[in-house]
């Protein structure tokens, strides 16, 4: 691996009064495809900015492989950055851009070349290089960021919301670009964004962050699958809330009376005490929505009944909000496949009934 | 239909140009070519005798006028990059501080004085019995009183004092539009401090640095007062030879040739300042072609 592990030691940053990071600490091993993800304000381009060396933390240590890199500038720091609005310089061709590392060092002309070309192909903008920034296109742009932070062949990569700028679609290209660049050149991504589906579909693991403070760090199935609390559960895709008390349970097998639906079962590898407050969540696209009332589901499956307040058709899903035994509004998301086959549309004000799997569901956290 | 609408809001700037601008121009161009009357104005002959009398020769073989032509272009230059020099710190630091009305304020406030109290108030400060001399008289470091003043040292200071605002000002305003987030991009690919604020910061606030020049040059290259007060009445300044020729003999021809030579000269200089940018932009381009195929 060419990477390197990056450490951060209970790293915390004061800006006068407002507290960005609390004592956060992390590893990010050789090599991998790290996301720091969390809403605008939660600290994350803070790490990152520490990481780089534009910051200085209030407190704590930041190790590249062992070394302790905050008494370095940036520019001594062997990790360069991919920056939000792509800081190219503009009274440099697109040549020069990527080539700016190297003319520093003094590197011979062919040789800069060379090396140019190469990352030029890497990035696909051969035929752009005698361009000026602001002759390219916001994904061009991105790319010549790209190749430009790569060029110093850096053992780290920090990217800064590089693609938040662009549209929908170029996203999703120049993110599937990045991936296979990852792959290729080997080193330490780190990746800020809000996205919640850009750091879900490229990551190797991902530190979710709130208000300064790491809530959970694992890979994009255990954040998405086994939410720390609440809060990740409902930043990480959409999820039902539901608010209980444990009543009964038999191994991992508990029933919750929550507050708006009665009884609802499920399963938990943790150990919760009787009448134990509990915040239990299911994911919409776990929930079936049917017109029929379903029959011969085996005995863990929840079945509620309920009336369709909202649909909101998006292409490949349809999105129903339901009002389950009239009192709690629960999201349903149906995958066209199966739920054309399935007959007639389900349409607004429906009666309709939901069921899930115990095992779907899952309890977050004590209350 | 379009055009003629765009020729109507171009009517006023046409005429601001053509009233203030290209008649008095053509008004100098025109004294240049006529003949000086004894009585200080002129007749309507055509000579060419006030060109010629640039290049009149001393008796003792040397160009009077191009002499001080010369003289002229050393200490606007010299003047011109120390004020730039100066300047450059002290716009970017008042683009850098939040709070920067009141530094723009102080900037601002010399043009209140009257020009020449404010060269007059150097006489006070550096005369003989001035502020300066009295005061290193009383520390002891100095018995006798120093002559601070016509000299040229006195000249360039006084006018790098009265050009800074000049020079600060539009400089101001490019730096503060400058995206500092460049210099940490600069910072992260590799460069020092002083490497980014050289290789980043300075190629994008040319425009501002052009301004500058401009805007300090062109006034001191055609000053009179200051060297006149300051300098050493033995040489000349250009703006003092074509003041003296219009004031003291009213040789209006001359004077004017004079201030179309200097046009012509800075109009040639731009335009092998322009042609050698466009070839320095072409010599950039990189043909990597035939790695690609």
């Amino acid at each position: 691996m060419k990477g390197s592990e990056v450490r951060v030691e209970n790293a915390d940053k004061m800006f006068g009064e407002f507290h960005a990071l609390k004592n956060v600490s992390l590893t990010i091993r050789k090599g991998e495809f790290f996301s720091l993800l969390g809403p605008s304000g939660c600290g994350k381009t803070t790490l990152l900015r520490i990481i780089a060396g534009f910051e200085d933390p209030t407190g704590g240590a930041v190790f590249l492989d062992d070394a302790n890199v905050l008494p370095l500038p940036p520019n001594r720091r062997h990790v360069n950055t991919v920056f939000q609005n792509y800081a190219l310089f503009p009274h440099l061709s697109v040549f020069e851009n990527i080539a700016f590392p190297l003319r520093l060092k003094k590197v011979p002309f062919p040789q800069i070349k060379e090396k140019v070309v190469q990352y030029l192909q890497l990035v696909h903008l051969v035929g752009h290089e005698n361009k000026k920034p602001n002759q390219l296109s916001g994904g061009q742009k991105q790319r010549v960021a790209i190749a430009r932070a790569l060029i110093n062949e850096p053992s780290v990569l920090l990217l800064d919301e590089p693609l938040s700028a662009l549209d929908a679609k170029l996203r999703h290209q120049l993110l599937m670009d990045l991936d296979l660049i990852h792959d290729q050149i080997g080193i330490t991504f780190i990746y800020v964004t809000h996205d919640q589906s850009e750091a879900l579909s490229v990551s190797d693991r991902i530190a979710v962050m709130n208000e300064g403070k790491v809530l959970q760090i694992g890979t994009p199935f255990e954040i998405y699958e086994a939410p720390a609390d609440s809060f990740v559960a409902r930043f990480i895709g959409e999820t039902n809330i539901l608010d209980g008390t444990v009543t009964a349970h038999d191994e991992n097998f508990y029933t919750i009376e929550t507050d708006g639906l009665g009884p609802i079962m499920v399963t938990s590898d943790r150990h919760f005490d009787l009448g134990r407050r509990v915040r239990h969540a299911i994911r919409p696209e776990k929930i079936d929505i049917t017109k029929e009332k379903p029959v011969g589901l085996p005995d863990d499956f929840n079945i509620f009944h309920g009336k369709v307040s909202e649909t909101i058709y998006s292409g490949f899903q349809s999105q129903f909000y339901v009002e389950a035994d009239e009192k709690v509004q629960m999201k349903v998301y149906q995958q066209h496949e199966s739920y054309l086959e399935r007959g007639p549309a389900i349409r607004w004000t429906d009666e309709v009934y939901l069921n899930w799997d115990a095992d779907d569901g899952y309890i977050v956290e004590m209350i | 239909m379009k055009s003629r609408v765009g020729t109507a809001y171009s009517l006023p700037l046409t005429l601001w140009i053509s009233l203030f601008f290209l008649i008095p121009m053509a008004i100098v161009f025109l004294y240049s070519f006529l003949t000086r009357d004894t009585g200080g104005g002129v007749r309507w002959e055509f000579s060419f005798d006030a060109y010629l009398s640039i290049f009149k020769q001393t008796d003792s073989g040397r160009f009077l006028y191009l002499d001080i032509l010369w003289y002229t272009l050393w200490m606007a230059v010299a003047a011109t990059v120390l004020t730039i020099v100066l300047a450059l710190p002290c716009a970017y630091f008042i683009a850098r501080t939040s709070n920067n009305t009141l530094l723009l304020f102080l900037v601002i406030i010399p043009f209140w004085v009257n020009f020449m109290i404010r060269i007059y108030a150097w006489v006070a400060i550096l005369g003989q019995s001035g502020i300066l001399n009295e005061g290193l008289i009383a520390l002891g470091v100095i018995h006798e009183p120093i002559q601070f003043l016509f000299n040229d040292w006195a000249v360039l200071l006084v006018l790098v004092y009265t050009n800074l605002p000049f020079a600060i000002l539009p400089l101001f305003t490019t730096i503060e539009k400058f995206d500092f987030g460049l210099l940490e991009a600069a910072r992260d690919l590799g460069a020092s401090h002083m490497g980014s604020l050289r290789r980043v910061m300075l190629p994008n606030i040319r425009g501002g640095i052009i301004t500058a020049i401009l805007f300090t040059f062109i006034p001191i290259f055609g000053t009179f007062a200051v060297p006149d007060v300051m300098g050493n009445s033995s040489v000349f300044m250009l703006g003092q030879l074509i003041t003296s020729k219009l004031k003291m003999t009213g040789d209006y021809p001359t004077a004017s040739s004079l201030s179309v030579f200097i046009l012509i000269l800075t109009v040639v200089g731009l335009m092998l300042y322009n042609a050698f940018q466009r070839k320095q932009e072409r010599d950039k381009r990189v043909v990597i072609a035939e790695e690609t195929t």
